[in-house]
């Protein structure tokens, strides 16, 4: 469903992601693992369509679809979610009335019928109870003032209320407690089937003891340099990255 | 004839013609206009606005068209039905048209309440603005005095209904200069809420320059709104002065949503320890539309707090203007004043002039102050839009949440949700 080939992205001039080769099917679960600033948020910036980055070469194609050419709102339509490593507040708007207007624009693009006020209350409770999110967080201003735990579990919410295909969750896990990180896994989980796939960028094993990947991937320096099986992640626990550098040298 | 000299001569035929109470006043006023004239560019408190421009065309003076047919009617607020309204058309009080229907709520000529019961409030308040405002413009108000007003709120009574005031101006016979005044008197332990709004009627230039002063007594509450969403070609200088002469509070909330050039006037002065006021505002502009508020708050007695948050949101190549001046004279210590403006300019051709000017005399007191100016955040619209809400929904949205703090300060809530039309209206939602 995801096929990203040769990818290179940079912002003023500096190029961070420096050939990028993954290919995503639906019902797989991927991991991204690597060091800090190695451009694992980057990468999910440019397939969630940041203007910020510029694209110098290669393709990202998205359930046949050329990615890169279309706008975030559209990508969103066409299935793909981001959740936010540092979601953005935003004072004044309530998560509630975002997820309205989002929920109703989504459904538009795929020439679904718009909820009413009804439907979409049904909708949001019982997502509220999959995520066990506090109906007093989405009334508040979007993130302000939400605790890092909070943001992360509304990010979680949010996917699971806008139920895309691909879903790319980029240290969903900093910041939960050992609790919401299994909520937020049954979130997860609750919306995998054999027709989406997930991509989650985390530093952790804890994360993938609930959502056990398929494959794992390292990114460094803006490559991915080594891939293999959820044997990868407990592996790199062990050992951390330190092994990189050597190989990289060597090569 | 140049247009000043016209309207000069107007004001003294009508000052021969009516030998009223108010005469005095009126001679004084136009002696004071005649020294001061209209402000030039260089006038420090009409710099961004162009005031002189209004006076380079001809405008019939509105004291002479009493027009009384029904088209007023379409600038009527929510829930006109219950309220009381107060109907000026090109600046004269059209009492046939107006319902004043609660108790405790007085409205008279205010030539008669210079001589009645109300003689005292009337000489020791009307154009207390003028100490405050010496610029010739509020003078010119005064030296018309046609069709004034006097409103009293009788002492303890909470006035149940909302008192809408309407300054019309008709041009469907040519440009109109219209002067409407009011002098608003909130006796002790009183309380009432006045929504004051703007029409025009007819293709032409129309100009407003319109007074209102409101002495708050003892123990009084306050809540005041403005809301201007007048034609492109509609100027309006707007004067609003607050004299809370005893402990009181006052809730002011203007919203500025379209008109050629605006100027507001909001003057808070706090003559009584322990006054409480608030003074928000919000303009959102485009085209060519120009927003000016300039506010003064003057602490006089020790122990208040005012609390000033103005918003603005200029697009096309509208332009804002924000002055907030705050006085705390020597004996006012352990005041509390607060004062912010925040500004989203959504074109590079809009423009904003923002400039706090703090004089505080006192040394006990706590004041703060802060402005911004900026654009509409882009990690937040990225954000908004990366869950698929359009770019255009996304900036409504986020437009929106910036104004939500502003408009939340309407409690009138038939108010504020007609506001909240009007600028989801204009954000295309
Ligand atoms: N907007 C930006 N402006 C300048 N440099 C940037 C920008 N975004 C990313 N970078 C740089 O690109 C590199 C990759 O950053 P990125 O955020 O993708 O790393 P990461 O792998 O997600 O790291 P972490 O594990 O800390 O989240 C870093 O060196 C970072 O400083
Ligand atoms: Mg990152």
């Amino acid at each position: 469903m995801l096929q990203i080939k040769d990818l290179h992205a940079g912002i003023e001039g500096k190029e961070i992601l420096k050939g990028i080769n993954l290919t995503i099917r639906p019902g797989e679960v991927h991991a991204i693992m690597g060091p800090n600033g190695s451009g694992k948020s980057t990468l999910a910036s440019v397939l969630a369509g940041r203007s910020d980055y510029e694209v110098t070469g290669g393709s990202v194609d998205f359930l046949g679809k050329d990615l890169l050419e279309l706008a975030p709102e559209a990508r969103a339509g066409e299935g793909l979610f981001l959740a936010f490593q540092y979601p953005v507040e935003i004072p004044g708007l309530s998560t509630i009335n975002f997820m309205k207007t989002a929920v109703n624009e989504v459904r538009k693009y795929r020439g679904q019928e718009v909820l009413d006020a009804a439907e979409f209350l049904k909708l949001m409770k019982e997502k509220m109870s999959l995520v066990n999110i506090d109906k007093n967080l989405l009334t508040r201003s979007l993130n302000e003032g939400f605790s890092g735990g909070e943001k992360k579990r509304n990010e979680v919410f949010q996917m699971a209320m806008l139920e895309p295909r691909l879903a790319i969750l980029d240290e969903t896990d900093s910041g939960l407690d050992i609790d919401a990180i299994r909520i937020a896994a049954a979130g997860v989980n609750a919306i995998r089937s054999k027709e989406n796939a997930t991509l989650v960028i985390t530093h952790y094993q804890r994360l993938l003891d609930y959502i056990v990947p398929d494959f794992v991937h390292v990114l460094y320096n803006g490559r991915i340099v080594k891939s293999g099986g959820k044997e990868l992640a407990l592996e790199l626990e062990e050992t951390g990255y330190s092994f990189l550098k050597n190989e990289m040298n060597i090569a | 004839m140049s247009t000043i000299t016209t309207i000069k001569d107007k004001a003294q035929e009508l000052g021969a013609a009516t030998q009223d109470a108010l005469q005095p006043v009126r001679a004084a006023a136009l002696a004071a206009f005649n020294q001061l004239g209209v402000p030039a560019v260089k006038h420090e408190e009409w710099k961004y606005t162009r005031i002189s421009q209004l006076f380079n065309q001809s405008y019939q003076l509105g004291v002479d068209l009493s027009n009384t047919d029904a088209t007023w009617q379409t600038f009527r607020l929510p829930e006109y039905e219950t309220a009381n309204e107060l109907v000026f058309i090109n600046g004269v009080y059209n009492p046939a048209v107006s319902t004043v229907r609660s108790a405790g709520l007085v409205v008279l000529p205010l030539e008669e309440a210079a001589k009645g019961e109300y003689a005292q409030v009337v000489s020791k308040h009307l154009g207390h603005s003028g100490k405050y405002m010496k610029d010739g413009i509020n003078a010119l108000n005064a030296s018309f005095l046609v069709g004034a007003v006097f409103i009293g709120v009788n002492r303890s009574t909470e006035i149940e209904h909302p008192v809408y005031i309407y300054n019309i101006t008709d041009g469907r016979a040519g440009n109109v200069f219209a002067q409407p005044r009011t002098l608003v008197h909130v006796a002790a332990n009183a309380g009432v809420v006045m929504v004051e709004t703007y029409g025009s009627i007819g293709v032409a230039d129309h100009f407003t320059n319109q007074v209102m002063e409101v002495v708050v007594e003892q123990d009084a509450r306050v809540e005041y709104y403005k809301v201007q969403n007048d034609s492109n070609r509609s100027s309006l200088v707007s004067t609003t002065h607050f004299r809370q002469v005893g402990k009181s509070y006052v809730h002011a909330v203007t919203i500025s949503l379209n008109g050629a050039m605006v100027r507001n006037n909001l003057n808070m002065v706090m003559e009584a320890e322990h006054c409480d006021s608030n003074m928000f505002g919000l303009y959102f502009t485009s085209g060519s539309c120009h927003v000016d508020n300039h506010t003064i708050v003057d602490n006089a007695k020790p122990h208040c707090l005012s609390n000033e948050y103005y918003k603005g949101i200029l697009d096309g190549s509208s332009t804002g203007v924000f002055n907030g001046k705050i006085f705390v004279q020597q004996d006012a210590q352990k005041i509390n004043a607060f004062q912010s403006n925040k500004n989203i300019l959504l074109s590079d051709t809009a423009n904003v002039y923002t400039k706090p000017q703090l004089e505080i005399f006192a040394d006990d007191v706590k004041c703060s102050h802060g402005c911004t100016v900026g654009r509409l955040d882009e990690e937040g619209l990225f954000y908004l839009r990366s869950r698929g809400v359009t770019e255009a929904s996304a900036k409504s949205l986020l437009l929106h949440a910036f104004a939500i703090d502003i408009l939340d300060q309407i409690r009138h809530d038939a108010l504020r949700t007609y506001v909240d039309q009007l600028i989801s209206e204009r954000l295309g939602t």
